[in-house]
């Protein structure tokens, strides 16, 4: 009788089991089906517009008439973001696929800047149409790869699941030919040397002015743990560590840290001329008990004893729980320079500096001769949209669309509970920018 | 014993004006001189007190925010003050003397969560709307009980409504970002939680790299943490604060965008990336 019982409680609970695995078993596979088909998508989607971004090339290099050459350069523009946003969903990352990506954003800043150009005014150059020409063929070229690799997939029913599984198994010997497929696409890709493509004309190397102020001379290592101990404050006794960066660095560096029990710091000076660029203390911030218009004098203050900044001016100040965190533009001749911005934060408990970045300001500070304003304030103020109601106005050096430096007036405008940034080119008189000035956050 | 008692009455009276003035002053603003981007009290008087006066119509949040900068340059302009935008103590005393401010009122409002407004020669019913998402009376409760437990206590200053956010982010983006660093680095110094924070911020910047915070985030195969659901632990003070500095524009790694443990790096292939520095035990590379 009992051994009759303990074989139906057993096999109920083997049955139970086996359902409730089953369904387990059902459920994982409906997961894995739907993101195998979120891969399937990005990627077939991928193919599409790769194909679509050759033809449209094409057809616009065939086009004559300008009014038609805009929206076509437009559309590419919109087509090569929509394939960059595929790419990234792909579980690629591992895979050395920038060259790829890196051609889309090629041909999406090729394609803005021309678009948002007056093309009657300033037609494609002699070389412009060879860069275009250049991407016609890359991009026929990556499209016939990734078609391949399409075909592949679709005729043998491979799986993104199982590119997934490989990545992450690193297995070396398994011939998964998806990423055999991409790592063909890229080898593609990189045919093209940089030289082929017209560099400046893309955008892409021309923004960054390059630390011209550090000049050449080094500092020895001695000196740097000195001006460190400086920028933390720190008495001799008290333990660093120091580093130097490695070859990826824009410009050598040397780092250091500290931990006590209060608290601990990181920063970064410059090998050549010893310039701090950045600056970190982390410890527990107290109550407020000075008041941010206080805690941006002590900024200033820190600032004015670093003589190298020269005049400064205050163009942002933000309270977040008690910290004030201040940006800071060079003011030359009532000129603002905002491509040199440098920020500092300061506790609010007892007004030390609790931070400090310098990096823009060493990047593009050089000396700059400022012309004076071709076009009058009468005559910016009158670009404006007349909606706004002007409040206040001042003139400055801002970086615009495509990372030149430019003069222009800055307009801070009121349109309903709304603030605006305008920003009149001063030579040209062209509207160079909107801002909306961000408004205070509701707490959740 | 009669000379005696006028003499307190007379006593009382001189020195009740004194007693009631004493009020009125507790009642104004502390001593700081309120600029643009604070948060607290004396933003929430300052914003109120414009408001009476018809200077301000935006919400009373307790941010200086740039609404409330017009408005206080326009009344010092009315005023004939010097228009600097900064709340110092002449602004603030003829503020002070040319409006009110009904504490009470402002707090109950900002204290049961609803819309409200306090214009002068405005009655006070008609000034607020309770919002649709009043708080729970549970907690109403709670902070009953904790005002009677400690009624000696000197009264709280009432907190702003809203927060300061970086231009280009709310706070939602500042969440996600915390969770991902926190997930990824919550046993590194705090320079190398910054530094993370960093490598999410240039790759958003990169033109190799989705365009948006979450893009970046979860990108398959991207972090580990994403992969592992790490990044679903609730984030301490420590990696929001990293964060919102790497928002400000802190980057210690000299613009990274990937980093690597060399202890479980599994991939050779991130080993080929020039490398920048180590920070912890994270190697940080182009």
């Amino acid at each position: 009788m009992f051994r009759w019982i303990v074989i139906t409680l057993l096999s109920l609970t083997v049955v139970g089991v086996s359902v409730w695995g089953y369904q387990e078993h059902q459920e994982k596979n409906a997961i894995l089906i739907q993101a195998e088909n979120e891969y399937q998508r990005s990627f077939h989607d991928l193919t599409y517009y790769m194909d679509l971004l050759h033809d449209k090339i094409g057809s616009s290099l065939a086009m004559n008439s300008r009014e038609q050459l805009s929206p076509q350069l437009a559309e590419i523009w919109r087509i090569t973001s929509m394939a960059h946003s595929d790419v990234g969903q792909l579980p690629l990352t591992l895979l050395p696929f920038n060259k790829t990506e890196e051609f889309l954003s090629q041909i999406g800043d090729f394609s803005y800047r021309t678009a948002v150009r007056d093309l009657e005014k300033d037609p494609l150059s002699e070389e412009e149409l060879a860069t275009f020409e250049t991407l016609y063929k890359m991009s026929g070229e990556i499209e016939t790869e990734l078609r391949k690799v399409q075909n592949m997939v679709l005729n043998d029913n491979l799986r993104w699941m199982d590119v997934q599984l490989a990545l992450v198994n690193n297995d070396e010997q398994a011939d998964n030919t998806i990423i055999d497929g991409f790592k063909t696409v890229e080898k593609t890709v990189e045919g093209y040397s940089e030289s082929k493509i017209n560099s400046s004309l893309m955008g892409t190397s021309s923004k960054k002015d390059g630390f011209s102020m550090l000049g050449n001379e080094k500092i020895s290592k001695n000196e740097a743990k000195e001006k460190m101990r400086n920028l933390f404050n720190l008495d001799k006794n008290e333990e660093i560590t120091v580093t130097t960066t490695g070859d990826g660095a824009s410009i050598p560096m040397i780092s250091a840290s500290f931990h006590d029990e209060k608290r601990s710091g990181y920063a970064d000076i410059t090998q050549n001329g010893g310039y701090p660029v950045t600056l970190m203390i982390n410890r527990e911030v107290n109550e407020a008990n000075i008041s941010l218009y206080e805690a941006a004098n002590k900024a200033k203050e820190y600032l004015a004893e670093k003589e190298e900044f020269g005049n400064l001016a205050l163009i942002q100040s933000n309270q977040y729980a008690n910290v004030g965190v201040f940006h800071f533009v060079p003011d030359q001749n009532n000129v603002w320079i905002y491509p040199d911005t440098i920020q500092v934060k300061v506790a609010l408990d007892d007004g030390d500096i609790l931070g400090f970045v310098a990096k823009d300001y060493l990047e593009n500070h050089h000396d700059r001769t400022i012309n004076e304003p071709k076009v009058s304030e009468e005559e910016a103020r009158s670009k404006v949209n007349p909606n706004l109601n002007i409040q206040d106005y001042h003139l400055a050096v801002i970086e615009d669309d495509l990372g030149e430096e430019v003069l222009s007036f800055v307009f801070l405008g009121t349109m309903g509970n709304d603030t605006y940034k305008i920003f009149i080119n001063a030579e040209s008189g062209k509207e160079e920018r909107v801002e909306k000035l961000k408004q205070a956050e509701i707490k959740y | 014993m009669k000379y005696l008692k006028w003499c307190g009455i007379v006593g009382l009276f001189l020195t009740l004006p004194f007693i009631m003035t004493e009020e009125q002053e507790l009642n104004a603003f502390t001593g700081q001189v309120i600029q643009h981007g604070a948060t607290g009290e004396d933003v929430i008087e300052l914003q109120a007190r414009l408001q009476y006066l018809g200077f301000y119509n935006g919400n009373i949040d307790g941010v200086f925010g740039w609404g409330t900068y017009w408005a206080l340059r326009n009344f010092q302009y009315e005023f004939g003050l010097e228009i600097d935008g900064l709340a110092g103590a002449t602004t603030k005393q003829k503020l002070v003397n040319a409006s009110e401010y009904d504490r009470q009122f402002v707090k109950k409002q900002i204290e049961s969560g609803n819309k409200f407004s306090h214009y002068g020669g405005v009655d006070n019913s008609k000034q607020s709307q309770p919002s649709e998402n009043q708080s729970p009376p549970n907690e109403q409760n709670n902070q009953g009980t904790q005002q009677q437990n400690t009624p000696e206590a000197p009264e709280a200053d009432l907190e702003p409504t809203a927060v300061n956010v970086p231009q280009g982010f709310s706070q939602n983006d500042i969440n996600l970002m915390a969770n991902a660093v926190y997930g990824e680095s919550r046993g590194e110094p705090y320079e190398g939680q910054v530094a993370v924070a960093a490598v999410i911020l240039n790759r958003v910047e990169s033109p190799t790299f989705p365009n948006t915070v979450s893009g970046v985030i979860f990108e398959p195969r991207a972090f580990t943490a994403v992969s592992d659901g790490q990044i679903w632990l609730t984030p301490n003070d420590t990696a929001k604060r990293a964060v919102l500095d790497a928002i400000n524009g802190w980057d210690p790694t000299g613009e990274a965008s990937y980093y690597f443990n060399p202890d479980t790096a599994t991939s050779g292939w991130i080993w080929t990336r020039p490398q920048i520095k180590q920070i912890g035990k994270h190697i940080f590379c182009k």
